[in-house]
């Protein structure tokens, strides 16, 4: 059995799946104030009365860290950077330890200028001083040779607890996402730590032995233990886990749109294949633009709670959102309300709701049933257009090469998935008014906590090579070897599924779902003076975002098939 | 937070998978290290910088432009779709105003490339800024344009194709035709008797360094476009006049081509030139990206850069201000020079010798422009090629008179089977592109 935990705003959902399907879904009030009880509580109430023997797995995907980040509570690190010539540096400045070092290495991973051992040390004694314990280390090309960041590290290990470095984060070229990624990781280690330990202690209390695994932003795993050095990958999965619920139920061979429609907004994502499009860099979050992969998802700000307002006798849906819809005790008349009087739905109070859309209606000069019409009518035409845009983006990427610019896939789907919600009344709907098939998720409500259930291990992997230096390097995995002239294109990518397979494997993930794939594959011969002198190999592999094998069966069977569940 | 001053557009397009061949100067490493610069420093996560896709220009895009023989299908490769395509796109989202300036990073170049295509010169197949800017002229209505080269070689191509448009000035800034390729581009070329003056040619000396190519700028072209008032400014940004190209011999740096961006201000920049793939592009990019969205650039430099080894001398310096002083005179003069060019007779000609070294490809060309103080002037080009090759082009300019456009289709009319294999004819005011084959 499995268990999936989805630690949302206002609820955490919690699964439990076997390989016949859903056995039990719950829902347990979110304190934000204290995420980690609510974890514990979501833990204890899906185990009751369940051998702990039976638990082979358990994945969580939480707000912990991406809350400490939004809200500050982030403990002051150092942060070490070492440019060399380009852009100013301190224009990146993170937080008020921030050193900008002396060295300097460029393009293709040649020292220009060395480090300075006395600089590096002098700001070594400030940080004790000053009290600080964490650390980032980050130089400019360091993801094409690490050496300097390494140095650092070495000259500042006694002074500090934990020193994070920058080339372990991403194998991608950008320096200011790098800076700010080694910076979150280094703020929210603490929060991540504490966390880890806890949940641990109180499940080996409980006698369940099983891995845990946490859920990224990409819509994969790792192990809780591998996260611990970088938990800012533990940022913003709340999306991932609604998506990856969404495969489950995406046909195969087909581009496919996901809708997560809340309160306050709606993410969108696409599917190509089962598979979640990534976005090429990573995710922003609290003002930085980070290495950390994620999927690439649109967020709209119109949800079933959002605030509906006229002007100039025209209806205004969000962007804002007051508290719930007024049907549910809300104080202003929200896209929820004008579908409670649509469908008349019971279980609420439909005379506030009626009242909301009558505001509204006095303002429009329209009827109520009318006006409730047109909010749901323009709560859906707005989140469609928004999807069609994001296809457009996703189509326009730029592309380097000819081949890509000719043959390229173009994104083109013709079906909607939707959960949140209410997902079967938006369903209905958006299908009414656009030209796509749109169906609700079967199991919408906890469809997010199956996807964390579910989601495999993924990670990436970048190589290069240079023939001419004779050198084989993956900076980001501490892998580097010596070539020779006659290392091929197809070495190299042996090698990087080789590495790949086995930082998988390092992560949490099992044998057969390792399904890697080549993000980047290049290969450029090296003319100088007219002659060639070598080859400057490119590889970026990955493994897929997807679901693990042998739980296929879980889309046909989502009615819960053991008792215990209280929602549907 | 970064934020770019001028909202600026970039194409990048690095044909990763183009090459001229294998060990040649325009093969697929060309850009990349220049994208690992680019992606490294996060300028394309700047606030106000925009990258685009490339469009695709469309063969009449090229046909507006070139007389391709014996069509575009032989001319053009994947690549040249893409690279025109991409000028193409930072052009129509200037003139969208979806963003104030750009720059198209592409390859393969364009600026060698003549009106008549019978194959690659200096490593240009089709001239990218020209079938641009003749798109916009169509798309928007753009009149007055002007296109300022920098590249280290003479923009010829350019220069044959607006060499008798009153209406778009092109200047060139070059290393002088006596010590490098195509061995033209002096001070007293300056466009046919319909045009004359709306051709500058500025040769620099061999080892000119920042103080030189800025001096020229500052003191010849600013002058030049301030009197001339274009709606558009287009800089062929070439950058092997680097201290570290390895087919030139100058002493500019990536600083200065910075600098130079900051002061021309052009609205579109379109990649040229450039082979020093390590030492020179990363940095020059960088900076002239930098400058142009209106950010500090003034730590970007290369590992290497040392100003005094580079520093001009006092000869050099000298020598330009002589070519300047002599640039602007003929400026100032350039009506009383069209005056004279134009008092002999209704037509003027002249025959070339054209050489295609990327290509090996020998053609002479009869140019026969009509005078005329109504526009452009009809244009006809009997052209004959190695290639075995015999055809003749006519060119109806686009804001042509009742009687220029009566002269070219006279001309294309009654071209003999007998003379020609093929016929082509431009008749820039419909946008009309037509041919005959008489074989
Ligand atoms: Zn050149
Ligand atoms: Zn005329």
């Amino acid at each position: 059995m499995i268990i999936g935990l989805d630690v949302g705003g206002t609820h955490t959902d919690v699964v439990l799946l076997d390989k016949q399907g859903l056995i039990r879904g719950i829902k347990v009030h979110t304190d934000a104030s204290d995420l980690f009880s609510t974890v514990l509580l979501g833990l204890e109430k899906i185990t009751q009365n369940v051998d702990p023997d039976l638990i082979k797995r358990v994945v969580l995907s939480t707000t912990l860290t991406t809350n400490s980040i939004v809200q500050g509570k982030t403990p002051e690190v150092g942060m070490i950077v070492s440019s060399g010539p380009g852009i100013d540096p301190d224009l990146y400045k993170t937080n008020p330890h921030y050193f900008t070092v002396s060295g300097s290495i460029d393009h293709q991973g040649r020292t220009i200028e060395p480090i300075d051992h006395n600089e590096i040390r002098e700001i070594g004694k400030q940080l004790k001083a000053d009290g600080i314990k964490l650390a980032g280390v980050v130089g400019k090309f360091s993801a094409r040779n690490p050496s300097h960041e390494m140095e650092i590290n070495q000259i500042l290990a006694d002074d500090l607890d934990h020193i994070f470095l920058g080339h372990r984060v991403s194998g991608n070229l950008n320096f200011p996402r790098r800076i700010a990624t080694t910076f979150l990781n280094a703020s929210v280690y603490p929060t991540h730590k504490n966390f880890f330990q806890a949940v641990k202690q109180s499940l080996d209390k409980k006698g369940l032995k099983v891995p845990i695994h946490i859920l990224k932003a990409d819509g994969g795993t790792m192990s809780f233990a591998s996260s611990i050095d970088f938990p800012g990958q533990t940022i913003l999965s709340g999306p991932a886990a609604s998506v990856m619920g969404a495969i489950a139920f995406a046909p195969p061979d087909e581009d496919v749109i996901v809708m997560d429609i809340g309160g306050t907004t709606t993410d969108i994502a696409v599917l190509i294949n089962q598979a979640p499009l990534l976005d090429p860099l990573g995710i922003e979050l609290g003002g930085y633009k980070t290495l950390i992969r994620s999927l690439k998802t649109r967020s709209i700000a119109i949800g079933g709670d959002s605030r509906v307002q006229t002007s100039n006798g025209d209806l205004k849906i969000g962007p804002e959102r007051l508290d719930f819809a007024m049907a549910y005790g809300g104080k202003s008349p929200t896209p929820t309300d004008a579908l409670v009087v649509i469908e008349n739905i019971q279980n609420c109070d439909m005379n506030r709701a009626r009242a909301g859309i009558e505001s509204i209606a006095m303002e429009t000069g329209t009827s109520i049933e009318e006006t409730a019409l047109n909010i749901f009518d323009q709560t859906c035409q707005n989140i469609l257009s928004e999807a069609r845009n994001m296809i457009t983006e996703v189509n326009s990427k730029p592309v380097y090469t000819v081949h890509e610019l000719q043959e390229g896939y173009r994104v083109n789907p013709k079906k909607i998935l939707v959960l949140g919600g209410p997902a079967p009344y938006f369903a209905r709907y958006l299908e009414k008014i656009s030209e796509f098939d749109v169906r609700a998720i079967p199991g919408w409500k906890v469809a997010n906590a199956i996807g964390a259930a579910l989601a495999r291990t993924t990670c990436e992997v970048t190589l290069f090579a240079d023939t001419s230096r004779g050198i084989l390097m993956a900076p980001e995995e501490k892998f580097e070897e010596s070539i020779t002239k006659e290392f091929l294109r197809e070495d190299a990518v042996n090698k990087a599924y080789d590495l790949l397979k086995q930082k998988a494997i390092e992560k949490g993930a099992s044998t057969e779902d390792l399904e890697m794939e080549l993000l980047e594959d290049l290969q450029f011969n090296m003319v100088r003076g007219f002659s060639t002198i070598g080859k400057n190999i490119r590889i970026k592999a990955q493994v897929k975002p997807g679901l693990i094998h042998r739980y296929e069966s879980v889309a046909q069977n989502m009615s819960p098939h053991s008792s215990g569940s209280d929602e549907g | 937070m970064l934020q770019a001053k001028n909202k600026t557009g970039l194409v990048f397009f690095p044909a990763f998978d183009w090459a001229i061949d294998p060990t040649h100067p325009e093969r697929e490493e060309r850009l990349l290290y220049t994208q690992d610069q680019v992606f490294e420093e996060g300028i394309l996560d700047i606030d106000g910088i925009k990258e685009f896709k490339p469009d695709l220009v469309t063969m009449n895009d090229v046909n507006r432009v070139h007389f391709c023989i014996p069509d575009g299908w032989k001319v053009m490769t994947e690549s040249h779709f893409i690279s025109a395509g991409g000028a193409k796109t930072i052009g129509m989202a200037v003139l969208e105003k979806e963003i104030e300036r750009g720059f198209a990073l592409v390859r393969p170049p364009g600026h060698h490339a003549n009106r008549v295509v019978h194959g690659a010169r200096g490593f240009c197949n089709v001239n990218i800024e020209a079938i641009m800017i003749e798109f916009l002229r169509v798309a928007y209505g753009v009149a007055r344009v002007a296109i300022v080269d920098t590249d280290c070689h003479h923009g010829d191509g350019t220069q044959d194709i607006y060499w008798h448009d009153p209406d778009t000035l092109f200047i060139s800034i070059h290393q002088d035709g006596r010590t490098l390729y195509p061995g033209s581009g002096f001070t007293k070329e300056l466009g046919g008797p319909n045009a004359a003056g709306t051709t500058l040619n500025i040769p620099l000396p061999p080892n000119t360094s920042e103080e030189g190519f800025l001096y020229a700028i500052k003191n010849i072209v600013l002058p030049v476009l301030e009197d001339f008032k274009p709606d558009l400014i287009v800089n062929s940004a070439g950058q092997d006049n680097h201290y570290s190209d390895p087919i030139t011999n100058m002493n500019f740096s990536a600083k200065g081509y910075a600098d130079l961006t900051t002061l021309l201000k052009a609205d579109i920049a379109v990649l040229e030139g450039g082979y020093s793939i390590e030492g020179a592009l990363p940095y020059v990019n960088a900076g002239i990206i930098l400058a142009m969205a209106g950010l500090d650039y003034s730590k970007i430099r290369e590992p290497d850069y040392d100003p005094d080894r580079i520093r001009q001398s006092s000869q050099v310096t000298a020598q330009i201000e002589d070519t300047g002083a002599e640039v602007l005179a003929y400026w100032k003069n350039r009506d009383e020079i069209k005056a004279k060019m134009q008092q002999y007779g209704e037509f003027n000609e002249r025959t070339r010798r054209i050489f295609y070294d990327t290509d090996g490809i020998s053609e002479i060309q009869k140019e026969r422009i009509r005078v005329c103080r109504d526009c452009g002037g009809a244009l006809r080009i009997d052209t004959s090629a190695d290639t075995g090759f015999h055809v003749l082009a006519v060119h109806v300019p686009i804001k042509a008179c009742k009687k220029c456009r009566e002269t070219g289709y006279q001309w294309y009319d009654e071209a003999s089977p007998d003379s020609f294999q093929r016929v082509y004819l431009q008749d820039r005011p419909d946008d009309n592109y037509l041919e005959k084959d008489f074989k």
